[in-house]
């Protein structure tokens, strides 16, 4: 299973703030395991419309749309940072 | 040109809280018991009252927990590589903030000024880009938006790496 955590407006629009998954079939980086949350329903849709104004974490480490992802791992998808 | 100083590697203090912080307690607090401190450098954020020109009502601050804190951890190292830390303190708050309320504090100490006012430089300045908080800043008529991440953010801590 995938841990996935969704923050800020990813969170509004996916209208919940985590879920858990089982590793899309074929799904192997950040980028797949987008793309197949925004073919999944109207929420992912809305959410992942732009995928490049979407962040991504792997295990609490900043991740890109290459970085690999395994059964296990806690993922989370989020704007870009605006703390401080 | 920065004197070289041998400084015993620190554990940076890093706290995610709703609640306010009390500055002058703090800054004690990094240096009590010791005498080998020769400055500190401090930025305090506050919640400004309007957002490009709007006014605004509230702000509120949502993190990841948990990474939140690996975050500033990391960014504090990374700082105390750069420079002859001897202790840093980085505290950010999270909830519902009205304008004036302080947000974030940043305390860098070392035995010279230039190191301790350059650190405390660093630390926010990726403090704002490699943290994961995000701001929703509240309006008058009820509305509210997530505050968009600036270049002159990223610019800003990227200067650090020229």
């Amino acid at each position: 299973m995938l841990e996935i955590l969704y923050f800020a407006w990813v969170k509004d629009r996916m209208g919940l703030a985590n879920e858990s998954v089982p590793v899309p079939p074929g799904a192997t980086t950040v980028a797949d395991l987008a793309a197949w949350l925004r073919a999944r329903d109207p929420q992912g849709a809305q959410a992942f419309i732009d995928p490049a104004s979407i962040r991504a974490a792997v295990n609490q480490d900043f991740a890109r749309p290459g970085t690999p992802i395994h059964d296990g791992d806690e993922v989370a998808f989020f704007p870009p940072v605006t703390g401080g | 040109m920065t004197p070289t100083v041998r400084v015993q590697r620190m554990t940076p203090t890093v706290r995610v809280q709703p609640h306010p912080f009390d500055t002058g307690a703090e800054i004690a607090a990094l240096t009590r018991g010791r005498t080998d401190v020769g400055g500190i450098g401090c930025f305090v954020g506050t919640v400004r009252d309007t957002a490009a020109g709007r006014p605004i009502t509230a702000m509120t601050l949502e993190h990841y927990p948990g990474m939140t804190e690996r975050a500033l951890t990391r960014i504090a190292d990374d700082a105390a590589s750069r420079w002859p830390l001897q202790a840093c303190t980085l505290i950010h708050r999270i909830g519902r903030l009205v304008p004036g309320d302080p947000i974030v504090l940043v305390l860098a100490a070392s035995p010279h000024r230039q190191a301790a006012l350059d650190a405390t430089a660093f630390l926010i300045d990726w403090l704002k880009t490699d943290a994961p908080f995000w701001k929703q800043e509240h309006f008058a008529d009820g509305t509210a938006a997530y505050v968009a991440h600036t270049e002159a953010d990223s610019q800003a801590a990227a200067r650090w790496t020229a």
